[in-house]
């Protein structure tokens, strides 16, 4: 039944090199600690991927507690934490993920590096990863102040003072992110929380796939 | 496999006329021993991950998410601390010549340079080596940039006080909140508090500032030993705070070891007066703190 179903659809959409992408091709045997243990250092990838997928399912349920407004964004904080069902778990392993993801990505990081696996052909697929990082610190520095706590507050403003000492561009960046060049309150919460939901994500998803896509089309790199 | 030029297909569609059977390629064409990816090798990366799953969740059962009291951006004594993985620019910009008139140095310049030579790593190591040990410069600056940064973030948390952080953040609970709430800002002891610059450091309702100055509406010290404190001074607290006359002095004195609330007679019976004093003064604390009953009361 179920191949009756793929092949009507594979017919019509031609789904089979999709599906060889994603399931139906080979694992060498470099990359497989099954084979040889020293190879978990090629898992770090696949965990940064794990923790960013769980991130995004436990942030969609945090959205559904979450007020983004200075009145009530602490109080709802306080509230899926003490009250919620299971709010403590969910926020928990956002709170956790969001310094997991940091790690894994940095060791994934530095894997590539000292195997040589950016040189060519695979330059770009580099640059993408690096720009993926750097949206990673961009999620965790304004997904901080969301709680809109005395340390997320605080942090904030010495996050801020840092990019308004660049020279130029400084005092401009600073009011694109606060919503203000002085003020640090209301309309920096509002622009932090939609920088953290849709802004970030939005590159977050499209820079992922663009990273996936090259693996596939270029496949793994060999053996040192 | 045929590409490009000449390809047919159906119609302006992508699929191509002439359909291809789907054959894998043959075990024997990759290196070593390979394996299927599906299902194979996926179901062992799944223990992995299962394995790192359970450990994820032990750390977020056994460490709970902080949460501090809510902002309140009027209390500069408070400390600030990024999230770890910010400390290492936060720690640069302590040292001396990257920071103050050098802070495009710390800010911009070595940052940049970092974070810049790592985006286009691929176009400064432009050699076919790949086995890190036979391209020495470009492996010995990686491995320099990450011991820096490790090196930057233990610094960062050597000099940091974490005893005093946990302090200056907790949310008040219940009883202090009460005790808080009792303190009369109209009583002649507040005037003198206030003119007197303790304000300052204790806080506007005596809730103290962070590492400033401790919380004053639960004080312990009997009225004698906070005139002398006030005079003399007390661990980081300097001598010569106070500065004003001998009848001004008692007033604060007796106003403050009671807890702010010099009609209860101290701070620790201070429930049971004084309910007009008390209604009065919570209606001044911050609009976060006003909005905590309206906002419970609604869930």
């Amino acid at each position: 039944m179920l191949q009756r179903v793929y092949d009507w659809v594979d017919e019509r959409l031609d789904i089979t090199p999709m599906w060889r992408d994603i399931a139906d091709h080979e694992v060498p045997e470099h990359v497989n600690p099954a084979h040889h243990f020293s190879a978990f250092v090629y898992c770090f990838g696949g965990l940064t991927f794990f923790i960013t997928v769980i991130q995004i399912l436990s942030g969609m349920f945090l959205t559904m507690y979450y007020v983004p407004d200075i009145v009530n964004a602490h109080e709802s904080v306080k509230y899926l934490q003490g009250d919620v069902a299971f709010g403590t778990i969910v926020r928990g392993m956002h709170h956790w993920g969001a310094s997991l993801v940091i790690v894994m990505i940095f060791l994934h990081t530095l894997r590539v590096f000292f195997t040589g696996a950016y040189k060519k052909p695979r330059e770009l697929n580099w640059v993408v990863g690096v720009l993926i990082f750097f949206v990673m610190l961009g999620l965790g520095f304004t997904g901080y102040l969301l709680p809109w706590d005395m340390k997320a507050y605080f942090a904030t403003v010495v996050g801020l003072q840092i990019a308004e000492s660049v020279p130029l561009v400084g005092t401009l960046t600073k009011t694109l992110l606060a919503g203000d060049p002085e003020i640090i309150g209301a309309q920096t919460l509002t622009r932090f929380f939609a920088i953290h939901v849709f802004f970030l994500p939005g590159a977050l998803l499209g820079l992922m796939a663009a990273h996936f896509i090259m693996i596939r089309k270029q496949g793994i790199s060999g053996p040192l | 496999m045929h590409r490009g030029k000449g390809m047919k297909f159906v119609g302006d569609s992508r699929i191509p006329a002439g359909r291809k059977p789907n054959i894998p390629k043959d075990y024997s064409e990759f290196p070593g021993k390979t394996e299927a990816f599906w299902p194979n090798f996926l179901l062992k990366e799944w223990l992995v991950g299962a394995v790192f799953l359970i450990g994820y969740l032990c750390l977020t059962v056994a460490h709970p998410s902080p949460l501090e009291r809510v902002a309140d951006p009027t209390d500069s004594g408070y400390i600030p601390l990024p999230d770890w993985y910010f400390l290492f620019l936060y720690q640069l910009l302590k040292y001396e010549y990257a920071a103050g008139d050098f802070t495009v140095i710390g800010a911009v310049v070595i940052p940049g340079l970092a974070f810049g030579a790592l985006l286009l790593a691929p176009w400064l190591d432009t050699g076919p080596e790949r086995k890190a040990s036979r391209r020495p410069i470009a492996s010995g600056l990686m491995i320099l940039g990450t011991l820096a940064t490790v090196f930057l973030t233990w610094e960062s948390v050597e000099h940091h006080d974490w005893e005093a952080a946990a302090d200056q953040g907790e949310m008040l609970d219940q009883e202090e909140q009460q005790a808080m709430s009792q303190v009369d800002t109209e009583a002649a002891g507040y005037q003198i508090y206030s003119d007197q610059g303790c304000i300052s450091c204790h806080g506007d309702q005596l809730q103290g500032s962070g590492s400033a100055g401790p919380s004053l509406y639960n004080t312990q010290y009997d009225a004698a030993t906070v005139q002398d404190i006030a005079v003399n001074g007390i661990g980081e607290m300097p001598a010569g705070q106070f500065d004003g006359s001998d009848e001004d002095l008692q007033t604060l004195a007796e106003y403050i070891s009671s807890g702010g609330n010099p009609g209860s007679g101290g701070s620790g019976s201070g429930e049971s007066s004084q309910e007009g004093s008390g209604d009065e003064s919570s209606g001044e604390e911050s609009s976060g703190e006003g909005s905590q009953g309206e906002n419970s009361g609604g869930e």
